[in-house]
């Protein structure tokens, strides 16, 4: 099926999707995107799934945006179609039902795909991975067919930890295997995950570190243990995959779009061919604190890069800016935020904390040159964006150790010029 | 869009604006019975902070730009078509601080009873915001800015 | 102070508030709780009481009712016996001498003389302060008249109100700047006082009057010709006879530079001129200033009303004063000795009737324009003064109030909560310019609508017709011999 030049087109359905829609609508009210889809549903939060999962909302919650959002911006959302390819010299896209659709601008925004490691026995009934909406449905049928009784999480990052929570709700018994020797070792420091266990431990959750899962027996086709690299078994119903995700980059092998671990972008959200955008988990930009290549996959990152694409897309003039990684998660009520280079040590980088003798409320922030490159709030999390804030606009705050430190970081701790900059947008020399 | 703006100079930090914003967000509405029967509940959103002889009141400053909605994984963040003010659903909202981890004035809060992220909302449906109006000494002003 | 248990809701914004230390709050017992032996009687925390759960009252008296020896004059006494210094106070004379101004009624026409409707026809409080010519000469021209006589300079006040001197260094910049600000939206004039021409005042320079008073503070030419006119000060109606005195504490950096003094140093205001020791003394003065000016400003001075204030002021019209203020005992100060504040002096009802009838049997009332002040409370004191004699009013206390003065009387120790006789900054805070001026302003345009009022209700429409128009006032009560001296007849009697 040939069609005329669609001037947006736009494959994904989650926030960097509808990002470059809301970016594009700023500019252009009118002119028709196309949005593809795989999942039939309308577009709604991947990261509330354990939310979904543990009954905290009801399928209303999980839409992102209001059910009427493709009809007020003008979207002709096809869900349930699946990009197979991108035709990069030719300018179109490819579906699985044999259409294609060619474009003048397109955004890739496929996000990302779990990671799953090759492990023996995995296709026994019962072994799932975590990162859609379907997982989250299939797991549910799961538990109300087989009433399974204990369940292992492979993986003690955020998606692992988030899928420990949901089926703690549901009434399994839960352990979490970890391969580092501590619980969520990206985002969290040594005392870090050492409060974070002691949430697992007081919600009843057990904790197993500096192994993974080698192979998953079954008896009758469904899960009966797994075991451990080391010898260990643990007996469990039900297995849960929740290692990481990688971009998926599948519709653009083999074009001339660049990709790396994802499909490169400039700071327009620009791939190496001209037109073509990506933004999200599948997108590989730069870290402004690392200064290297890498996907950044979080949620604002991702919402960020969609309306610059979109905004780029629609003949505007839009940069990233500064990008890094951060993460807002309860690990069993205790929350963290992560920010930056929050466990950076060693060389060139200094470490101030507070609060690490507390099991209430630790703070760490790292600094490089004079600058915070990284904070990691525990437990006492207000106010945390401040130091969020200083990081993007690399304030210097050599002068404000003792500050960051004591009680009550505020505004009115600051430069002036900063705080001035923050509350009434006067700009800022940095 | 009209926002809130604090000057320093004239700011006696008497947290007056904090009172009269819990009032507001309180489920009474009247000062004494708020204060008496709902501390446990009731909050305000707007913040004074004071370090020696400076003080001003702190609250969402409703960026044009708002990392908040960007980080908002349940959509619960908006922009109010009408006023521009950003407002948080708390019906939506499932209190991952996400907001909190993002917003560089610091004006997101915890909720006090419900698990959400609460701030400013410019008193929706006023006038002029409450903090706005209390204040003995004008250091607030609500202005086209 | 009074907390009502019922509606105080622990909210601590008196706590805050209170630069007396009067309330405190018990974290442990989340309770406030009050100290009144601090209270000054200020009002800021039952003003800002958001439940209004604070009423302020007279401490219940210990002391048996004696008509003679009042609580305050036993109190007093214990005062000195402990510490032996000079008992201080602020703001003005607070005795009960009756006042002349509510025993004056004023006259409204009816049938005869029919009144003015202030909002129909045009009403003139226009008045020009400074010395009027003996008389006019003109010459045709084009079939037009012309003037040939040349004009001694004049001030113009669109309401014949005007604010007071009060020095920078007795009350903060915040309520120097809104008196500034204020008259110059009024147009009329605020006078500087003895604390100089801070820079901040500059831009309102032009509704200034700046005083040389017997410190010289802050005098230099720079000083005398940004101004509009020039008030040579020889007392004030609070403190007559005395200097003034401006602790060092209250010299901050600001103050030393526009008072121009050491920091920290006491601003020591000498009880007279030592360049004056007669009236040719002060005629020289007089002239020194005209010069320094090239005679494009009035000149004014200031003086206490006295017993013998009718030959002061006639020595001082003679000296070349193109205006003579006059300063009653009810006048305000930011501190003075009580004794001086309260028994020194005579009313200014008295002193401008007495001031009036001497200028115009010399044949010289034209040769300087009078102004009245010391205690006028509302738009009928200034019309009664008027009517009394005088071109104009000044007023201080009655601006003060407005600003916000509770007149708790505590002016001298600089722990003003209103943020007005401080120089303390987390004080001065308090005292928004804008809201300041704004409330200044206000006044002054009520007391407007209300002279025209009356003016209209007496059949006049301009100011100038009730000036030392004392047919216009009438005495209600007032001693025969008092009455005399106010060329005031009693009510009841006609034209």
């Amino acid at each position: 099926m040939k069609r005329d030049k669609t001037k947006y087109v736009i494959v994904g359905n989650s926030t960097a999707a509808i990002g470059a829609v809301e970016g594009i609508r700023r500019l252009d009210r009118q002119t028709p995107i196309v949005l593809i889809s795989k999942e039939p549903y309308h577009t709604y939060s991947r990261p509330l799934i354990s939310y979904l999962l543990a009954g905290e909302v009801d399928k209303e919650r999980m839409y992102y945006r209001p059910r009427d959002f493709y009809e007020r911006n003008a979207v002709d959302a096809r869900l349930g179609v699946e990009a197979v390819r991108v035709d990069a010299d030719a300018l179109a896209v490819e579906t699985a039902d044999g259409g294609r659709i060619p474009f003048e601008k397109l955004l890739v925004a496929t996000g990302g795909r779990p990671f799953v490691p090759k492990i023996a026995g995995s296709d026994a009934e019962g072994v799932f991975t975590f990162v859609s909406w379907d997982d989250a449905k299939a797991i549910s049928t799961y538990i109300g067919r087989a009433a399974p009784e204990r369940a292992a999480v492979v993986g003690g990052g955020l998606i692992g930890i988030k899928a420990a929570e949901a089926l703690h709700a549901c009434g399994l018994d839960v352990t979490v295997v970890e391969l580092a020797d501590r619980l969520l070792p990206l985002a969290l420091d040594a005392k870090g995950s050492e409060l974070a266990a002691a949430a697992l431990r007081d919600a009843g959750v057990k904790l197993v570190c500096g192994t993974t899962v080698e192979r998953i027996l079954a008896s009758d086709g469904a899960v009966s243990d797994v075991v451990l690299r080391g010898g260990r078994t643990l007996t469990c119903e039900l297995v849960v995959i929740a290692i990481g995700v990688v971009p998926d980059t599948s519709i653009v092998e083999g074009s001339r779009i660049e990709t790396d671990r994802g499909i490169r972008i400039d700071e327009h959200c620009a791939t190496s061919v001209p037109g073509i955008y990506a933004a999200g988990d599948v997108a590989q930009g730069s870290d402004t604190l690392t200064g290297n290549s890498r996907p950044i996959p979080i949620f604002p990152n991702a919402c960020r890069q969609g309306n610059v694409a979109g905004t780029n897309m629609a003949g505007g003039e839009a940069r990233m800016g500064a990008a890094f990684a951060m993460n807002s998660v309860e690990v069993f009520g205790l929350p963290t935020i992560s920010v930056g280079l929050a466990t950076a040590e060693g060389e060139g980088y200094e470490v101030l904390v507070r609060g690490q003798d507390s099991a209430r409320a630790y703070r760490r922030f790292v600094l490089r040159d004079g600058r915070l490159v990284g904070a990691l709030f525990v437990g006492d999390i207000d106010r945390a964006g401040i130091v969020t804030g200083l990081i993007r606009e690399r304030i210097d705050a050599s002068g404000i150790k003792d500050l960051l430190l004591s009680d009550g970081l505020g505004l009115i701790s600051l430069p002036a010029e900063y705080r001035k900059h923050v509350v009434r947008g006067d700009g800022i020399v940095v | 869009m009209k926002r809130i703006f604090a000057r320093e100079d004239y700011c006696l930090g008497c947290r007056l604006c904090e009172i009269n914003c819990l009032v507001k967000h309180s489920r009474s509405k009247k000062i004494v019975k708020a204060f008496r029967r709902e501390r446990d509940t009731a909050a305000p959103v707007v913040q004074v902070e004071e370090s020696g002889r400076v003080s001003f009141a702190l609250q969402c400053r409703h960026c044009d730009d708002a990392p908040c909605i960007e980080a908002c994984i349940a959509g619960a963040m908006c922009r109010d078509p009408k006023t521009n003010a950003v407002l948080c659903d708390e019906d939506r909202c499932v209190g991952c601080w996400s907001c909190i981890m993002v917003c560089p004035a610091g004006a997101v809060l915890r909720g006090k009873t419900r698990k959400v992220a609460s701030k400013c909302d410019l008193c929706a449906g006023e006038d002029a915001p409450v903090c706005v109006e209390g204040c003995p000494n004008e250091a607030l002003t609500y202005e086209e800015r | 102070m009074e907390r009502d248990p019922e509606r105080c809701i622990q909210c601590q914004v008196c706590v805050r508030q209170c630069a007396n230390d009067v309330h405190e709050y018990d974290a442990s017992d989340d309770l406030v709780s009050s100290e009144s032996s601090r209270c000054v009687g200020c009002h800021r925390c039952a003003t800002l009481c958001p439940t209004g759960a604070i009423s302020i009252r007279e401490a219940e008296l210990d002391f048996r009712p004696n008509a003679n020896w009042t609580a305050s004059a036993i109190r007093s006494i214990y005062k000195q016996a402990e510490g032996g210094g000079m008992l201080l106070t602020g703001m003005g004379n607070d005795r009960p001498y009756a006042s002349y101004w509510d025993r004056m009624v004023l006259n409204a026409s009816q049938v005869t003389n029919p009144s003015i409707d202030p909002l129909r026809e045009p009403m003139e409080l226009v008045t020009y302060l400074g010395r009027k010519p003996d008389k006019v000469e003109f010459e045709g021209r084009n079939g037009k008249p012309s003037l040939t006589t040349e004009l001694a300079p004049q001030i113009e006040l669109q309401v014949p109100v005007m604010f007071s001197a009060m020095s920078y260094g007795s009350i903060s910049l915040n309520a120097s700047i809104a008196l500034a600000r204020a008259a110059q939206a009024a147009g009329t004039f605020a006078n500087t006082g003895e604390g100089g021409l801070h820079r901040d005042i500059y831009p309102y320079a032009g509704n200034m009057i700046v005083q040389v008073a017997s410190g010289r503070f802050g005098v230099d030419a720079d000083y005398l010709n940004r101004a509009a006119a020039v008030e040579i000060k020889i007392g004030q109606g609070a403190k007559p006879g005395i200097g003034g005195h401006l602790p060092g504490e209250k010299v901050d950096a600001a103050v030393s530079q526009t008072r121009m003094i050491p920091e920290g140093t006491d601003a020591l205001s000498p009880a007279p001129h030592h360049d004056i020791y007669s009236i040719e003394d002060l005629r020289q003065l007089i002239f020194a200033i005209k010069e320094a000016t090239v005679y494009a400003k009035p000149v004014f001075v200031k003086i206490a009303a006295v017993h013998n204030v009718a030959a002061i002021a006639s020595g001082c019209v003679r000296a070349g004063a193109d205006v003579v203020a006059i300063d009653g005992f009810r006048g305000g100060t930011g501190a003075a000795p009580t004794m001086i504040r309260d028994h020194v002096g005579i009313p200014i009802e008295l002193a401008l009737a007495a001031v009036d009838d001497r200028l115009r049997e010399e044949g010289i009332r034209n040769r300087a324009s009078l102004v009245a002040a010391g205690g006028f409370r509302s738009s009928a004191d200034v019309v009664k003064a008027i009517a009394l004699g005088a071109d104009a009013v000044y007023i201080g206390t009655a601006a003060l109030v407005a600003m916000g003065c509770h007149l708790c009387q505590k002016c001298y120790t600089g722990k003003c909560n209103w943020g007005i006789a401080t120089q303390d900054p987390i004080l001065t805070k308090r005292l928004n310019p804008d809201v300041a001026a704004r409330r200044l302003t206000n006044l002054l345009r009520g007391w407007s609508h209300e002279i025209k009022e009356m003016l209209g209700g007496m059949g006049i429409n301009a100011v100038e017709s009730l000036r030392g128009n004392r047919e216009h006032l009438r005495a209600v009560g007032i001693a025969a011999n008092e009455l005399e001296v106010l060329g005031v007849k009693p009510a009841g009697v006609g034209a």
